[in-house]
C-alpha cells in the first residue's frame, strides 16, 4: 500500500496515523480496572459470560473477543489487533471484570518448571 | 508448581504453553539478526508513559497533554507441534526504552547477551542488569567477520564472568548456531534451576 496519494506530501489512510489517539478507546485510562494484570506471555481467552447491564462492549472489545475464542496469548493479541500493549491490557480488563474473559494461565518468576524448561529443550533440538 | 497454571477443562481448544527468552546486548551488535535467524518476525506496538529519561529526546514544550510515546518493537515467535510457543524479545538497545526491560524480564526463562569483540564494553549494561535481577544468562559472541577472535576464557575475564557463566561463539546469521547458543542457555536455566531446588530443600 502506497503512503503518498502521489501529489505530494500528504499521508493518507493508515499512514496518516490513528485517528483516534489510542488511549481514547480506553477513555484515558492507562491501568486495567480490578486490579488484573495481563503478563505479555499470559493466555486469555473469551468466556460466554453476559456483562451487565451498565457495560456496553466498544468495537476493541469485540475484536478482542473475536480473537480470543481459542486460547490466545497477550502478545500474539496484541500484535494481531495492533494496539499498543498498555491499550489492549485496558480492554483486557474489562472484559475480565464483566465475566467475558478468563485469563489461563500465567507467568511464574523466576522460571523453575523443569517440565517446561524440557519442553523448550526438547523443541528447540528439533528444529 | 508449573511456570503456566492450566485451567484447560472448560476452556475451547488446548491451552498452548508458552516461554520466553530475550535477547540482549548493545546497539547494532545483531539481536535483530538473530530473533530473524530462527523465528517468525511479528509487530508489537507498545505506548508507554514519558518518563525523565525521554527528556530532551521527545520534546514536549507546548505539548503538555502529551504524556505517551509510542515504542514499536518485533518478538520472534516459534511453535512447536507440542503446543509450546517460544517467544524471543529484543531488549530495546537505547537508554530510553529500558522501563521495558522489567516488563520483558518478567517469566522469562533466561536471557542471552550478544557480544561483539570490538566493542566488548557494549555488553556490560545487560551483564549489570540481569545479574542484578537475578536472571540467568549466556554470552553469545557474534563473530563478525574481520573482528578480532578471542578464546573464550579471555572474553570471561573481559566481562568479569563467573566460571558457570557458559560462553558461546555464534554466527547470529545462522539458524544452526543461534539454535546452539538458545539449547545452551535453557540447559544452563535448568542446571541453574535443580541447584537452586537443592540449596532451598537444605
Amino acid at each position: 500500500m502506497t503512503a503518498y496519494d502521489g501529489y505530494g506530501d500528504r499521508w493518507l489512510d493508515r499512514e496518516a496515523g490513528p485517528v483516534v489517539r489510542p488511549y481514547a478507546l480506553t477513555q484515558g485510562r492507562t491501568l486495567p480496572s480490578g486490579g488484573a494484570s495481563f503478563g505479555l506471555i499470559d493466555v486469555v481467552i473469551a468466556t460466554n459470560g453476559r456483562p451487565s447491564e451498565h457495560f456496553r462492549p466498544g468495537p476493541e472489545h469485540r475484536r478482542i473477543l473475536g480473537l480470543c475464542r481459542r486460547p490466545t496469548p497477550v502478545v500474539d493479541l496484541t500484535s494481531e489487533i495492533d494496539l499498543p500493549l498498555g491499550v489492549v491490557r485496558v480492554l483486557l480488563g474489562d472484559l475480565a471484570s464483566e465475566g467475558m474473559l478468563r485469563v489461563l494461565s500465567t507467568q511464574e518468576q523466576p522460571v523453575t518448571d523443569q517440565r517446561l524448561l524440557r519442553m523448550v529443550l526438547d523443541g528447540l533440538e528439533s528444529l | 508448581m508449573g511456570l503456566n497454571h492450566f485451567d484447560g477443562a472448560s476452556a475451547g481448544g488446548n491451552v498452548p504453553s508458552t516461554a520466553k527468552i530475550l535477547i540482549s546486548g548493545g546497539f547494532g551488535v545483531g539481536k535483530t539478526t538473530m530473533v530473524g535467524a530462527i523465528s517468525e518476525i511479528r509487530p508489537l506496538r507498545t505506548e508507554e508513559p514519558l518518563s525523565d529519561r525521554s527528556v530532551g529526546i521527545d520534546d514536549t514544550r507546548g505539548l503538555s497533554t502529551k504524556a505517551t510515546t509510542t515504542v514499536a518493537m518485533d518478538f520472534g515467535r516459534i511453535s512447536f507441534p507440542s503446543e509450546l510457543v517460544l517467544y524471543l524479545f529484543g531488549t530495546p538497545g537505547q537508554e530510553r526504552f529500558w522501563f521495558m526491560w522489567d516488563e520483558l524480564t518478567i517469566g522469562a526463562v533466561g536471557a542471552v547477551i550478544l557480544a561483539d569483540t570490538r566493542r566488548v564494553a557494549d555488553c556490560f549494561a545487560s551483564i549489570d542488569y540481569f545479574e542484578r535481577n537475578r536472571m540467568p544468562f549466556v554470552i553469545a559472541v557474534n563473530c563478525f567477520d574481520g573482528a578480532p577472535r578471542f578464546e573464550p576464557d579471555d572474553i570471561r575475564i573481559a566481562l568479569s564472568l563467573g566460571p558457570e557463566v557458559p560462553i558461546v561463539l555464534c554466527d547470529a546469521r545462522d539458524r544452526d548456531s543461534v539454535k546452539k547458543v538458545l539449547v545452551s542457555l535453557v540447559r544452563y536455566v535448568m542446571s541453574t534451576g535443580s541447584r537452586a531446588g537443592q540449596i532451598s530443600i537444605a
